[in-house]
């Protein structure tokens, strides 16, 4: 039943892996074992998780630890973060940095981890409850919906508004936080008959390209587009470009990426976006897990990692950044030349340039070592 | 006399059982789990294994029933999205509807009879391809389970069963790891044995020639539809028990994972060659590597590299072995 040629490819197949092995005797890896810290985020694509692994790896560089780290294969993927848990507990780690994909589903698992004595650290996203975690470093994404909220009925005044909103999933407690927030401070409920469509985006362009142009098709009068990222907002804008409404329509996102983010806020696109930092709460949790280590000390409770509000059209009454802050501070990495264009629309729109300060604020924890 | 030709028969029963196509994979799993034995010293513990197994149960289950339909030639790609309807009608039902526990269960089994059920009817009656019927059924049940909820709920302990554990010498084990290995001997069983199990296997040689020796064909199809919507459901509840919950978004991606699981256990896509018990093996080759790599600190985005070039391995392996008996 077995060929020679399958015989003796299995063979080869045995004697390279053996090899392999071989190798590992002969190098174990067991001197002087530094500080294991696992790192769980939703999926390995998404440039927000790459860019907190970044800001993850720097600072354990830095303070001597190694990073281990894991991802679900979709956004929602409870299971293979269950058993990156189990096997980061099987790997001895002394904390775990998690961003749950489901914040339910993943309670069991946080529990069995800080049973077996590691700290656990929510990132982005709360557990639910959230004080199944030992800390929790995220974004306030109420508040982040709220500011662009408070921009945008600043903006419109009296005007009539005639709303669609492009959401993440159902159920999805970051993407249903910050349209509540957007709600609120743009001083409506949510069955306010002004909004008059609602989408699923996933948070990609594509398919928030689609719910938009669907929602065009239904509300030709959409004036006013809340998008819960900025790859659903490029989306929203390739629809409304096709449909020749871009200057009729305000868009208002959140996230503050490089690209397409700020990117788009330079050139108007977006009128304003909430920017977070994901590197800071990665580096943050790093820092919490070393220090745990050394001398048992606990984060607990919530730590906000900042949000701010970034515009080349301010408003009188609103605070916010302008498009050089926001390259500064964006997540990713920004194009070439981004930096210069952002400089061109902040003179433009007469922003001062950044105070030290204020930068300092967004990106302190990234800079500094305990 | 009788005795001896048993004996025969049993000395025969080993040398197929070396020469089979379950050996290539057993042995890679034994080298994998060698080398990471000798990269860190974590990997072989007792409760390293037990882990192993819990992680990779229930996709080794939805993989069984993937082996059946993939041993008549067809292929299942709705089985994730059928046992996570399953299960979420199990947990919904009994918590938000007051359901007796015992019934949810039974429900929720019907239900992925029944898509089983519908996917075998499609496939005979219709004489439609089982790729294109099970990707019509993916969506039907993923846009189902979401219209029925969306919500995440926290199973009662009835059926989270299969997540609780006892110890063998120090070692946690749970019941869903027992009843998965249980499941796996049955279906061996059943396949090797049962006329039942030599059908599946002619069908899926030659069915022309399968439907001329008096085998009835459709029937057999819709059977093996409807067993493997049960084993589904089946995986549903160890799903379950291994969450501790009704997640509507679990299993996305359970489907093209138990048909990996399927191939580097050494089954033959084309139908009618293979054995469970490979299926087994290769769920466990995925486990085995996803555990180690993470044990020694290697990104999973390796393991997910390290299984594509298995998978086209195993299919190599497959198809030289076919051209050279041919």
């Amino acid at each position: 039943m077995f060929s020679n040629r399958v015989k003796k490819f299995a063979l080869v197949t045995a004697v390279i892996l053996g090899v392999l092995a071989n190798f590992g005797i002969q190098t174990p890896l067991k001197a002087q074992s530094p500080i294991l810290i696992g790192l769980i985020t939703k999926t390995e694509t998404n440039p927000f998780f790459v860019k907190m692994r970044e800001g993850a790896q720097s600072v354990a560089d830095k303070l001597g630890a190694k990073l281990i780290t894991a991802s679900g294969k979709f956004d929602t993927d409870n299971d293979s973060q269950v058993t990156a848990i189990e096997n980061m507990i099987s790997a001895g780690v002394k904390g775990i940095l998690l961003v749950p994909a489901n914040s339910k589903a993943i309670v069991p698992s946080i529990k069995k981890a800080r049973d077996a004595g590691v700290l656990v650290i929510a990132l982005d996203t709360p557990p639910d409850p959230v004080d199944s975690a030992d800390a929790l470093f995220a974004t306030d994404n109420f508040k982040a919906g709220q500011l662009i909220g408070q921009y945008a009925k600043t903006a419109f005044g009296d005007k009539k508004a005639t709303i669609a909103t492009l959401d993440l999933l159902p159920g999805i407690s970051v993407s249903e936080l910050r349209r509540n927030g957007f709600f609120d401070g743009f001083g409506i409920k949510k069955d306010d008959p002004s909004i008059v469509c609602s989408g699923d985006s996933e948070g990609n362009q594509t398919k928030g390209q689609t719910v938009m142009e669907n929602c065009l098709t239904k509300s030709p009068d959409i004036n006013l587009v809340y998008t819960l990222n900025e790859p659903a907002a490029a989306g929203a804008y390739a629809a409304l470009d096709k449909a020749g409404k871009v200057k009729d329509v305000m868009i208002v996102s959140v996230d503050g990426g490089c690209t397409p983010g700020v990117e788009y806020v330079i050139s108007g696109k977006i009128a304003a976006t909430s920017q977070q930092y994901p590197l800071k709460m990665a580096a943050l949790g790093v820092e919490a897990v070393v220090k745990f280590a050394q001398d048992g000390t606990k984060p607990s409770g919530y730590t906000d990692t900042g949000v701010t509000l970034l515009s080349v059209k301010p408003l009188n009454g609103i605070v916010s950044q302008g498009a050089v802050f926001g390259v500064q501070n964006c997540w990713g990495t920004p194009t070439d030349g981004e930096l210069d264009a952002a400089m061109k629309a902040d003179a433009a729109a007469g922003i001062q340039p950044p105070t030290p300060e204020a930068t300092m604020a967004a990106t302190m924890a990234a800079t500094t070592a305990p | 006399m009788s005795e001896n030709a048993d004996r025969i028969s049993f000395a025969s029963r080993i040398r197929q059982m070396l020469l089979s196509p379950t050996v290539g994979p057993f042995i890679a799993l034994l080298v994998a789990s060698l080398f990471f034995t000798t990269q860190t010293d974590r990997f072989l513990s007792g409760s390293n294994i037990s882990l192993i197994f819990q992680q990779s149960g229930w996709i080794a289950v939805l993989a069984i029933g993937q082996t059946l339909i993939i041993l008549t030639a067809g292929i299942d790609l709705s089985n994730g999205a059928v046992m996570t309807l399953g299960s979420v009608f199990m947990v919904s039902l009994a918590v938000n509807n007051g359901v007796n526990p015992y019934l949810a269960i039974l429900i929720g089994l019907l239900i992925t009879v029944g898509f089983g059920l519908l996917n075998g009817l499609l496939v005979t009656q219709l004489r439609l391809p089982p790729f294109i019927v099970t990707l019509g059924t993916l969506n039907v049940a993923f846009a189902l389970t979401l219209i029925y909820t969306v919500e995440t709920v926290v199973a009662p302990t009835e059926l989270a069963f299969f997540g609780q554990t006892f110890k063998i010498g120090g070692t946690t084990i749970t019941y869903g790891t027992v009843a998965m290995l249980i499941l796996f001997l049955v279906i061996w069983f059943i396949l090797r044995e049962t006329a039942f199990g030599r059908h599946i296997y002619a069908i899926g040689n030659n069915p022309e020639a399968a439907r001329l020796t008096g085998i009835r064909t459709d029937r057999l199809l819709i059977a093996v539809y409807s067993l493997a919507g049960l084993i589904y459901g089946f995986a549903g509840l160890l799903l379950i028990g291994r969450t501790g919950v009704g997640d509507p978004y679990a299993g996305q991606t359970a489907n093209l994972d138990s048909i990996t699981a399927v191939v580097l256990g050494g089954t033959s896509l084309f139908g009618g060659r293979g054995n469970v018990l490979g299926t087994l093996v290769g769920s466990l080759i995925v486990g085995v590597f996803r555990n180690g790599l993470q044990l020694m600190g290697i990104p999973s985005i390796f393991q997910v590299l390290i299984t594509g070039i298995l998978v086209i391995l195993a299919v190599s392996v497959d198809q030289l072995s076919q051209r050279n008996k041919g």
